[in-house]
């Protein structure tokens, strides 16, 4: 039979051969073969998108990640690297040929030092455990994305992760100082020494944010914040999301930067209400959550005007809190709405959509419009500080016409958010999810010469593949016609006719 | 090349950009004239412009106030100074959502008008002269990078020209964005050996209605190094943390930086001094205005510029390596910076004698702490005197990605070629 290919070829049975090789560097129980037990990581997250990898290691240290990625490269083996398997975009589904490289193993915060606001922590410790190996010390990790009792330091550095408190704080870009990491090619190497000043070009700030295709972390430096000598919290209730909006306009125009500004509309009130009993506001059509954290005295200052704000606003209710016990009542509520949705639907899209902060309200009543014309429900929880929203299209999955429905109404959203001149991500990452979207929010030339940057690192596009990019570029092949035989012919193992 | 080929060169610039002329002593960079420079409008002409340039293996340098042109090794070529002072204009500021686009040639002191109007600035110590792309590209940041960071922190979008001509941005006008790579954090710093920068998309902040400096002064150098840390992790929240030693070994001056609110100010300043209180008489000092030693970004004043960047615990360890190289060699520089943030400087006029082996000396001592000694710029023999201690990046980490990124965006290594940092 002409064109036979040599058993050994096919990616998937390559990584597969790898098994004997992984086991070697990790330990044979810290490398999965059985079938059944590959499938239990075929997804992350993001639900709607599965493969099952063909090998699964779970290395315990930077040398052991490095060997398997060398191997994986001697065998153009493709691989993913996974932290908690919580991201929203589907940025840890395997490869179905290739292997994945799970971190959870590597979950030490190996040093502290509270005079430097510095902890070095592997990539497999939660979010949540460095602050409180860091609370000691009156200092803690501020981006605090809601999932932090479970997704990893590691996952945080590939997505950029933010979090409700990064209008004032920042991101994970401005939190990590120096990334040891293991290059594509199986080298273990610095990004950044931690001080915070870049020698060189910035290529740790490149990497933060590359959704694990330029390499895979093993070391993070982070800096630590001192915990803010006061915390207070608002919330308002509103009728209506546009005068929640006004309040939000003023607030910012008053020249303050809250901690964190949070928006509920009402089916997200209803939704958290039956599951946590937050006790919100009976019938408010929007709740409005302000945090100010700062010195006691400024704190004081800004939570006058705060107040006064949401007033003026037409708030039907004010409350206050100061205390942790109550402000995390507060909380509770709105760190329940993903979740508590579920409640309503029994299936839903998340999207993070951003929009600039002043368009906010055009850009909900056009959600509402859309929602109303396809007959699909539409839940709005939304940092409303910075414009990132988070809609919650509830579908009944059973139905195919309603997840197809369902589908067009988060695109028709996303489409919303670009024409407003916005993102289509604000915190889970493209991953799978929204690769074909990046051509309506970037050129094809803005899309290649972010590639340049994948081609330096990943030549071999063995990284992460496929994820991100809706069409990989190919590094350094000369187009044009061939000029030598295909490498397959020239083995021997096919004729071209 | 020859004259024809200039001349051939020439006539295609022109055809780019109607702005072009012949390159005269004053343009030279690191004593390198120019055939030509240019100046376009947009980033049309821009793009024009360097894919004429590309055609005929023309070397670029680009140039915004040219402050800072001869930090680095000099380029090996230049052949084409790209001047970006026509594209001065703040193309948005939309208060609402804190953000101000703003094109590369903009001053930053009519940016800061333009800002200010709505109570609103980028929150960087630059001087008014400074061009936003030539901030952004050279990455230097003043005291209040303790707590707004550096340019690369307060960037959300950037759009660039290739060295072929390309057009591409990333980021985008709001805050939060992770779609796609953020080139503009590997484009801040990159002293345009990468790409021509031609409009950059700042986060701003609200001006502060108020500020204080308060001040205090160690003869103990321990004291001084608490003094500074208890400042910078305090809850506080100071917006810097400055440290002046004028003399190795001799007294340390601490001041700090507090900005918000009147009433807020005066309260943390009065705490901020008691904290500052040296364990004896004399508190810190409480002023509206900042001491006189306050500096601006870093200067070199036309002699050498040492950054040592650290971590802040290891302050006391930075200025003892720095009394064993002035005893080793007779200098005795100036130590001043934002400590609070890990960062100190130290000058030395273009006479001095001895500066590669003060280096030498930190680097060698420095060694095994976490952080770097970098020289920013020095006169030609000092440049060719630190050959024999790392040059003037010293060890840089990951060097070999560097070179991969630098060729993947330069292929022909004709953007500020041998510029930055010495070995790209």
């Amino acid at each position: 039979m002409a064109g036979t290919k040599a058993a050994g070829t096919k990616p998937g049975t390559r990584a597969a051969a790898l098994a004997g090789q992984m086991m070697a560097i990790c330990g044979a129980a810290n490398v999965i073969t059985d079938p059944l037990e590959l499938r239990t990581y075929e997804c992350d997250g993001l639900t709607s998108h599965r493969a099952t990898p063909a090998l699964v290691v779970l290395p315990a240290t930077a040398e052991e990640v490095a060997g398997v990625v060398r191997a994986c490269a001697a065998a153009d083996v493709p691989f993913v690297a996974r932290g908690s398997g919580t991201g929203l975009s589907g940025g840890a589904v395997p490869h179905s040929e290739g292997v994945l490289i799970v971190l959870s193993r590597m979950r030490k915060v190996l040093e502290i030092d509270p005079v430097a606001r510095r902890a070095v922590v592997e990539p497999g410790v939660t979010n949540l455990a460095v602050t409180e190996a860091a609370r000691p010390f009156g200092l803690f990790y501020a981006p605090d994305p809601s999932s932090q009792v479970v997704c990893s330091i590691g996952g945080n550095v590939a997505e950029n992760s933010g979090g409700a408190h990064c209008l004032k704080h920042g991101f994970t870009v401005n939190h990590v100082t120096a990334l040891e990491v293991v290059t594509p090619a199986g080298e273990v190497t610095w990004l950044g020494d931690g001080t915070g000043v870049a020698c060189g070009y910035d290529l740790l700030g490149g990497f933060i944010g590359s959704e694990g295709t330029l390499g895979i972390v093993t070391k993070i430096v982070v800096k630590l914040t001192p915990v803010p000598e006061a915390v207070h919290l608002v919330l308002a209730a509103y009728s209506s999301l546009e005068q929640g909006g006004r309040a939000v306009t003023d607030i910012i125009g008053a020249g303050i930067v809250p901690a964190a500004i949070e928006m509920m509309d009402a089916l997200s009130i209803e939704a958290a209400e039956a599951a946590v009993h937050c006790n919100y506001p009976a019938g408010a059509g929007a709740v409005l959550i302000v945090e100010l954290d700062g010195p006691a005295a400024e704190v004081e200052a800004e939570l006058a005007t705060v107040r006064s704000i949401c007033a003026r606003a037409g708030a039907q209710e004010i409350r206050a809190a100061d205390d942790p016990v109550q402000r995390a009542a507060i909380w509770a509520g709105r760190k329940s709405a993903f979740a508590a949705v579920g409640r309503l639907s029994p299936a839903y899209i998340v999207q993070d959509g951003v929009v600039p902060r002043t368009a906010l309200g055009d850009v909900l009543a056009r959600i509402s419009a859309l929602s109303e014309e396809a007959g699909i429900r539409v839940a709005n929880v939304f940092h409303a500080g910075d414009g990132n929203l988070h809609p919650l299209v509830l579908y009944n999955d059973a139905v195919p016409a309603e997840a197809e429905a369902a589908e067009v109404l988060s695109g028709a959203i996303l489409d919303t958010c670009i024409a407003y001149g916005g993102s289509i991500t604000g915190e889970h990452g493209v991953g799978v999810d929204k690769s074909r979207y990046m051509p309506k929010m970037f050129s094809a030339a803005d899309l290649d010469t972010m590639q340049l940057v994948r081609c330096a690192f990943d030549p071999a596009s063995l990284c992460n593949p496929g994820k991100v990019f809706p069409t990989p570029r190919l590094c350094g092949e000369v187009p044009g016609p061939r000029r030598a035989p295909h490498p397959i012919v020239a083995a021997g193992q096919a004729e071209i006719f | 090349m020859t004259a024809t080929d200039l001349t051939v060169a020439g006539k295609a610039l022109a055809g780019a950009c109607p702005r072009v002329r012949a390159g005269t002593d004053a343009d030279a960079v690191g004593g390198l004239v120019p055939a030509f420079v240019a100046s376009p409008a947009d980033t049309a002409e821009a793009s024009a412009l360097l894919r004429a340039a590309a055609g005929h293996d023309l070397a670029i340098v680009p140039r915004g106030s040219g402050s800072r042109l001869d930090w680095g090794p000099p380029p090996a070529r230049c052949d084409l100074v790209v001047d970006m002072l026509r594209m001065d204009a703040v193309t948005e500021h939309a208060a609402g959502d804190l953000v101000a686009r703003v094109q590369a040639g903009a001053r930053m002191g009519a940016v800061a008008a333009v800002l200010a109007s709505a109570g609103q600035e980028i929150a960087l110590d630059v001087p008014a002269g400074a061009t936003a792309g030539g901030v952004v590209a050279s990455g230097l940041a003043g005291p209040r990078r303790l707590r707004y960071g550096s340019p690369r922190d307060l960037l959300i979008g950037i759009t660039i020209v290739r060295a072929d001509g390309t057009v591409a941005k990333s980021g985008g006008k709001v805050v939060k964005n992770v779609a796609g790579y953020d080139l503009g954090k590997l484009f801040a710093g990159s002293a345009g050996t990468l790409g021509l920068i031609t409009e950059v998309t700042f986060r701003l902040h609200p001006l502060p209605a108020a500020r204080r400096f308060v001040t205090a002064e160690f003869a103990d150098p321990a004291a001084g190094c608490g003094a500074v840390a208890a400042a910078a992790n305090s809850p506080l929240v100071p917006s810097a943390v400055e440290l002046t030693r004028p003399v190795p070994g001799g007294p340390i001056r601490v001041g700090v930086l507090l900005e918000g609110s009147a009433d807020g100010v005066a309260a943390r300043a009065e705490r901020m001094a008691e904290l500052l209180r040296p364990g004896g008489p004399g508190a810190g000092e409480i002023a509206g205005s900042p001491p006189p030693w306050w500096p601006g970004l870093p200067d070199g004043g036309g002699g050498t510029l040492i950054r040592v960047s650290f971590w802040v615990s290891a302050l006391g360890r930075v200025l003892e390596a720095v009394d064993a190289a002035a005893g080793e060699t007779g200098l005795s520089p100036a130590a001043h910076g934002s400590a609070g943030a890990g960062v100190l400087y130290m000058g030395f006029p273009p006479e001095a004698d001895g500066v590669a082996s003060f280096v030498g000396a930190l680097r060698r001592t420095l060694g095994r702490e976490r952080g770097s000694v970098v020289v920013l710029t020095a006169p030609a023999p000092v440049r060719d005197a630190l050959a024999a201690c790392g040059g003037m990046a010293g060890r840089v980490p990951s060097l070999g990605l560097m070179r991969a990124v630098k060729d993947q965006f330069d292929p022909g290594h004709r953007l500020a070629p041998g510029r930055f940092p010495e070995v790209i």
